[in-house]
């Protein structure tokens, strides 16, 4: 799908916006060609803070490895030591135990409300209100909160191991997951009203950004976004790992295709996931935490693969084993790079003042996608 | 588009506006609700297994329980934790070895809990200390085990 490089036209201005850019959420550089105030083309440039995990990875071992996948995606740390954990025991052929499952969909899915809440900041402030960025934290605090009681960090948490959860969950765990769902319904009401019902939000983001369903498989873009363009792509529903097939909750899918639709998409998988820690947070089945493993893992030789679906989207984590104690290739497939991917298609032809809705949209994170 | 149309949309646009104003007006009225904290001056009470800084317990006879088995040093990723060990003599006559020094390099840490995770005996455990800043870098390596502590009795 590469595009032709259109040859630069008299009067076309090409500006930088970024590397260090406040719109760029990260070092982002895009060399975007104007013509006027249409957007012609947009170049993100990449590789600004990439630091070669997947090479690091090489010589940790299958222990050690895991800690390095949280800053990837440092948004949805838990989901991505979440594809690790369930790639080595897939190798191992481990059989974790059914409260460790439980404990890892729970932290999961309140990572992504996390990951959701600060978007949704991030995403009001890019569009000019700045309330909500400070609302959104407020709530985001909570979830850290419960992360530090039991994991012990508040963003790189390291919490899910070969075989289990590192330590049992805090006793004071589940009546603080309760005070937040609690909270939660409170505000997130309020911030519908706030924000979304806004009439100048919504002409900022309604046939913004389009990206057809065709357009959206051909660039390889998974989660929100690709669900925002009608694709039916989460990992959760198709690909159940864990105990998601047991569970209920809906994919959302919009179908308007715009930056609107991936807006509403991820207002409402908030409420999903919400749902799905209702189900389980009474329910956490009593037993051991963490599965006897060995205290050397060696994989067998061979190819593994797993997938996860993070807050961005699907996370594929594929390991190449010669049966020594270190990986001998392991390769990450980041939900971020293939969205961005697609921004050039969706601006081409927009105006500059758009484009910040159509990264904020996209949920860029940009040590995802740099690695 | 019909005058009516014209008319309903400016209705709708001055009514979602007011809706928005009217959650900016509560919060203006309903200014009790602090959640920010001045920091120097007050602390935080932090979670008992907030991840600071890796500490070597020692009892009030000044004695840790680190055999020197090495088994952080090999769990950590980064290379922060190096055991210098040396050989004592027992009473028997005996050889046995026990570390002299626990350099810990808080520089290279990340925090990530696989060295206190490893630990055989419950040796080093996570402190609730962050406050790292220091004028030199030096003054970040550290040595973990007190100067003139041996190992509690019992603990192999």
């Amino acid at each position: 799908m590469l595009e032709e490089v259109s040859a630069i036209d008299q009067g076309d201005m090409i500006i930088n916006i970024g590397p260090q850019h406040p719109s760029t959420h990260g070092v982002l550089q895009l060399v975007v060609t104007l013509n006027g105030e249409t957007i012609k083309k947009v170049e993100p440039h990449l590789g600004f803070i990439h630091r070669s995990i997947e090479k690091m990875c090489e010589s940790l071992t299958y222990r050690q490895f895991i800690y390095v996948t949280s800053r990837m995606d440092y948004l949805s740390s838990h989901i991505n030591n979440h594809g690790c954990a369930l790639c080595v025991e897939k190798g191992m052929q481990i059989e974790i135990p059914e409260r460790a499952k439980v404990i890892r969909v729970l932290m999961d899915e309140l990572t992504r409300i996390a990951s959701h809440e600060l978007w949704w900041g991030a995403m009001a402030m890019d569009l000019g209100a700045f309330t909500p960025f400070f609302l959104s934290f407020r709530e985001r605090e909570t979830i850290t909160d419960i992360m530090e009681d039991t994991c012990g960090a508040r963003l790189t948490m390291n919490y899910i191991v070969p075989g289990g959860v590192m330590v049992d969950l805090h006793p004071d765990f589940q009546r603080k997951v309760k005070a937040f769902i609690k909270l939660f319904r409170e505000k997130a009401d309020q911030y519908n009203e706030l924000v979304t019902g806004n009439i100048i939000f919504q002409s900022r983001m309604k046939n913004v950004g389009v990206l057809s369903k065709e357009d959206a498989i051909s660039y390889g873009c998974t989660g929100p976004t690709a669900r925002g363009s009608g694709v039916n792509c989460d990992i959760r529903k198709l690909y159940p790992y864990e105990i998601y097939d047991q569970l209920k909750f809906d994919e959302v899918i919009e179908t308007g295709c715009d930056s609107f639709s991936r807006y509403l998409v991820r207002v409402k998988e908030m409420y999903q996931s919400i749902s799905i820690i209702e189900q389980l947070i009474d329910n956490i089945p009593e037993g051991d935490f963490q599965a006897k493993t060995k205290a050397v893992l060696k994989l067998p030789k061979g190819e593994f693969y797993t997938r996860v679906e993070t807050a961005r989207g699907e996370l594929g984590v594929y390991i190449v084993s010669e049966g020594a104690t270190t990986p001998y290739r392991i390769k990450f497939r980041s939900p971020g790079f293939s969205n961005l991917s697609a921004l050039n298609h969706m601006a081409k032809g927009g105006k500059i003042g758009d484009l910040v809705a159509m990264m904020g949209t996209l949920d860029l994170v940009i040590p995802d996608i740099d690695r | 588009m019909s005058a009516i149309q014209y008319i309903k949309d400016i209705y709708g646009a001055v009514k979602s506006l007011l809706i928005g104003m009217k959650q900016t007006g509560y919060y203006f009225t309903h200014h009790k609700e602090i959640i920010t904290q001045n920091y120097p001056e007050e602390k935080q009470q932090l979670a008992e297994r907030f991840r600071g800084e890796v500490v070597m317990t020692h009892d009030s006879n000044n004695e840790h329980k680190c055999t020197g088995c090495t088994a952080c040093e090999l769990a950590c990723p980064n290379g922060t934790i190096k055991i210098v060990t040396k050989f004592e003599q027992t009473p028997e006559g005996k050889k046995k070895k026990a570390i002299d020094k626990f350099v810990y390099h808080l520089e290279l840490c990340t925090m990530c809990n696989l060295c206190v995770v490893a630990c055989p005996t419950d040796a080093i455990k996570m402190d609730q200390a962050f406050e790292h800043s220091v004028f030199d870098r030096s003054q970040l390596t550290k040595v973990l085990n007190k100067p003139g502590s041996k190992i509690m009795e019992g603990v192999e």
